[in-house]
């Protein structure tokens, strides 16, 4: 079969996996819908694995093909089909995508079984995937714009799944505003790209932008500066990065899925995508690397401080995004890309665990309450450890190739990226010693009641409450289901975790410099006309940028070790030490308050403004009651002629024929 | 004969007729002065016509005297329909379409 063939399928089976759970809801008994779901992505899966093997197939030079279904849009010199390319690039987001995407819904047959709103979970969770392939499929902008659009509107539903509660569907909002800038952001850079070059497929727009730019032109840099909106809003860069750690409000598999695996993931590859524009416009591709670096730092130094275990990965999934970020910016399209796998691997597992633990809570996310679920959850630790050991770069776990692998490409660049590359590494022991912390804080200590209760074999059962304001709730559909579920006693949630946690061990062997680099290979069809391919560093360079990356994994989980186990005193003391720049870091540098001070506050206050002054007093006293005055007179002395006296009428007609009689006469003489 | 005479006596009469609509209060009397001033306008129609030496004029009269006969009708069956509801014949006793 040709590899758009399996492309296709790739799209329809999510696609129909949505329509028939949407639409049988009604019928489909128990966890019928769960499976149907899962086994529509899991097809979707075998499909792209289809696609994989068939594009191996063929030569390097041809791996790039456009399956074209039908003319969408044809008019005024402006095309757009609905068309799917199918090149290694979409073939690899593809396999991430339905690969984990396929495993999260396994385990959320599990999590969501007592939901009353199970058969809608899967009907948004199968529009999301259908959505993200659209995505990635897309052969050129308007499509991207759809799916992009459609995986903001999943996002928003998902997020707002318990819609009783008030903080999720604020979240949902906020998440769904932001979402909206960055998709006009999109939307502006494409109409710039097709300004100036009269196409919308991708594979036109680069081969004429080539043409029509030179190099920096305002233009181009324009539309990318407006194609990194998109992808910064996507992504959770700064500054349109809050709406990130709000949507932890979702179901934990939520999180898992749509906020650390896959459609954040979005932004890195649009910009991966279109990097024949960013290598044409430098100056827009280093202000993604500046505002990578910089969110990959800010977020690490939040995720340190906070307590609240969701909102902790978060940061860490904003953090680890901005070094996919720097390294695409950079022009470490295979090193970016590479991580881009390996976290949706590790991140999607910590989740997975994370979502175990809050389970074995109850519903309570907050690392105070916890401690000490060694003993009481084998496999959930052991999963978890894994994951949090190759977030922080551990070395030969998948974490350690992939994103020290970006740092050593940004360091190689030299000059000011040198900087941005120190800045990596700094943040780099962050993150190990905030994956420390988490284990350390979630499995080690003294063991809370939850834990012992679940060492004897009781699974803890608190009342239920919204575990961010401890509102009481009820079960029914609108809230969380009665029963909490964990790793240990459900085999579809253990097999989701086991082949994920192998993977964020041994994913890096796709990628070890100067040995396999079977990754790279795969993706170099794509890449192979980038004008920075000189500037990759050697092998040897390579495997410095790894030792760095390791010894600081090493040194911030010994930290983390040493601050958090053997010394707490120190801890708390070094706390109060840096008081104030902890609460700097507790309240995320303050960027609620700012926008919310900047933006949020005065479009409220000019919203009242509008509604007292402009609409009260101006349209509704001026226009509308002046229109309504004027009319009221003439109508009032229309009625005072209409005497209903016969002879008045009469009188009056004479008055007015003689009238007109003496005009005449006397313009006639 | 000049036709100056037709036009003066045409005015007379339609200055009659119209001093009775305005004056009379009994509809019946009212519609007769109406008659008389159509057929002043009737008359004045006439005289241009043999004036000019065609016949559109003599035509229209023909016409007027139709739509006079159709008002006198009407007139009447409304006079008739008022007597028959024993209202007061009298025009200025009936502005109940005052706004």
């Amino acid at each position: 079969m040709n590899p758009t063939t399996y492309g296709w399928l790739v799209l329809g089976f999510p696609l129909a996996g949505t329509l028939v759970v949407a639409l049988g809801w009604r019928v489909l008994p128990g966890r019928l819908p769960g499976w149907i779901a899962s086994g529509a992505i899991g097809l979707s899966f075998l499909a792209a694995l289809g696609m994989l093997f068939e594009l191996i197939d063929r030569p390097e030079d041809s791996r790039a093909l456009v399956g074209t279904a039908f003319n969408y849009l044809d008019t005024g010199g402006m095309e757009a089909d609905l068309s799917i390319l199918v090149d290694p690039l979409s073939v690899f987001m593809c396999l991430v995508v339905s690969g984990v995407s396929f495993l999260i819904h396994l385990y959320s047959i599990s999590y969501m079984t007592s939901d009353r709103g199970f058969a809608r979970f899967f009907a948004y969770l199968n529009f999301f995937v259908f959505s993200m392939l659209l995505l990635v499929l897309a052969a050129n902008f308007v499509l991207l714009i759809v799916g992009w659009a459609f995986v903001g509107a999943a996002s928003y539903l998902l997020i707002s799944f318990w819609y009783r509660r008030a903080t999720a569907t604020a979240a949902g909002i906020k998440a769904f505003v932001i979402n909206v800038i960055g998709d006009v952001g999109l939307v502006i850079g494409a109409f710039l790209l097709f300004d100036a070059t009269g196409a919308l497929d991708y594979v036109s727009v680069f081969e004429r932008a080539g043409e029509v730019f030179g190099s920096n032109d305002p233009q181009l840099v324009a539309a990318c500066l407006m194609i990194l909106v998109g992808a910064f809003a996507k992504s959770a860069q700064l500054p349109l990065h809050t709406w990130l750690p709000d949507a932890m409000e979702g179901p934990t598999p939520v999180s898992a899925l749509i906020h650390a695996a896959t459609m954040v993931t979005a932004g890195v590859y649009l910009i991966a995508r279109c990097h024949p524009l960013f290598e044409l416009a430098p100056a827009a591709a280093d202000v993604g690397a500046i505002i990578g670096t910089a969110t990959l730092l800010f977020a690490a130094t939040v995720a340190m401080a906070a307590t609240d275990l969701k909102r902790v990965i978060a940061y860490s999934t904003m953090s680890q995004i901005g070094y996919m970020v720097l390294g695409v910016s950079v022009a470490a399209y295979g090193a970016g890309l590479f991580h881009l796998m390996t976290h949706a691997f590790f991140k999607a597992l910590l989740f997975m665990g994370a979502g175990s633990v809050i389970g074995a809570m109850s519903g309570v996310q907050s690392l105070d309450r916890m401690g000490g679920f060694r003993k009481a959850m084998p496999f959930t630790f052991v999963t978890f450890t894994v994951g949090a050991l190759a977030l922080a770069g551990f070395p030969l776990f998948s974490g350690f190739f992939s994103k020290d692998e970006i740092l050593a490409y940004t360091l190689n660049r030299g000059g000011g990226y040198a900087v941005l590359g120190l800045v990596g590494y700094v943040a780099a022991l962050i993150t190990a010693f905030y994956a420390g912390r988490m284990v350390f804080r979630v499995f080690f200590g003294p063991a809370v009641v939850e834990a012992r209760e679940l060492e004897q074999g009781t699974l803890h059962h608190g009342e239920h409450a919204n575990p961010a304001t401890g509102e009481a709730e009820d079960t029914d559909v609108g809230f969380p289901g009665p029963e909490h579920h964990i790793a240990e006693r459900e085999w579809p949630m253990k097999a989701a975790m086991a082949p994920l946690a192998v993977l964020a061990v041994v994913a890096g062997v796709l990628g070890i410099p100067g040995v396999t680099d079977t990754f790279e290979h795969f993706l170099e069809p794509t890449f192979e006309e980038s004008r920075f391919a000189t500037t990759a560093p050697g092998d040897g360079e390579e495997w410095l940028g790894l030792a760095a990356g390791g010894v600081f994994a090493l040194v911030g989980l010994g930290a983390a070790y040493y601050y958090l186990l053997r010394n707490p005193e120190l801890r708390l003391a070094t706390r109060k030490r840096f008081a104030r720049l902890h609460t700097f870091f507790v309240n995320k540098w303050y960027f609620d308050e700012i926008f919310d001070a900047g933006i949020v506050r005065p479009l409220r206050r000019s919203g009242q403004f509008g509604r007292t002054v402009v609409e009260s007093t101006f349209v509704q006293g001026v226009i509308v009651g002046g229109t309504v005055g004027l009319v009221r007179a003439g109508t009032s002395f229309a009625r005072s002629i209409q005497t209903g006296e016969l002879r008045a009428y009469a009188a009056l007609l004479l008055l007015g024929m003689s009238g007109l009689v003496l005009y005449f006469l006397i313009v006639a003489t | 004969m000049n036709t100056s005479w037709f036009v003066v006596l045409s005015a007379f009469i339609f200055c009659i007729g119209a001093a009775g609509v305005l004056t009379r209060r009994s509809p019946l009397v009212i519609l007769l002065c109406l008659e008389l001033m159509l057929n002043a306008g009737n008359l004045a129609l006439i005289a241009f016509s043999r004036m000019l030496g065609n016949q559109d004029g003599q035509v229209f009269a023909l016409i007027v005297m139709v739509v006079a006969a159709c008002e006198v009708v009407i007139g009447l069956g409304i006079i008739v329909a008022m007597y028959r509801r024993r209202l007061p014949i009298d025009v200025d006793a009936m502005s109940e379409l005052r706004g």
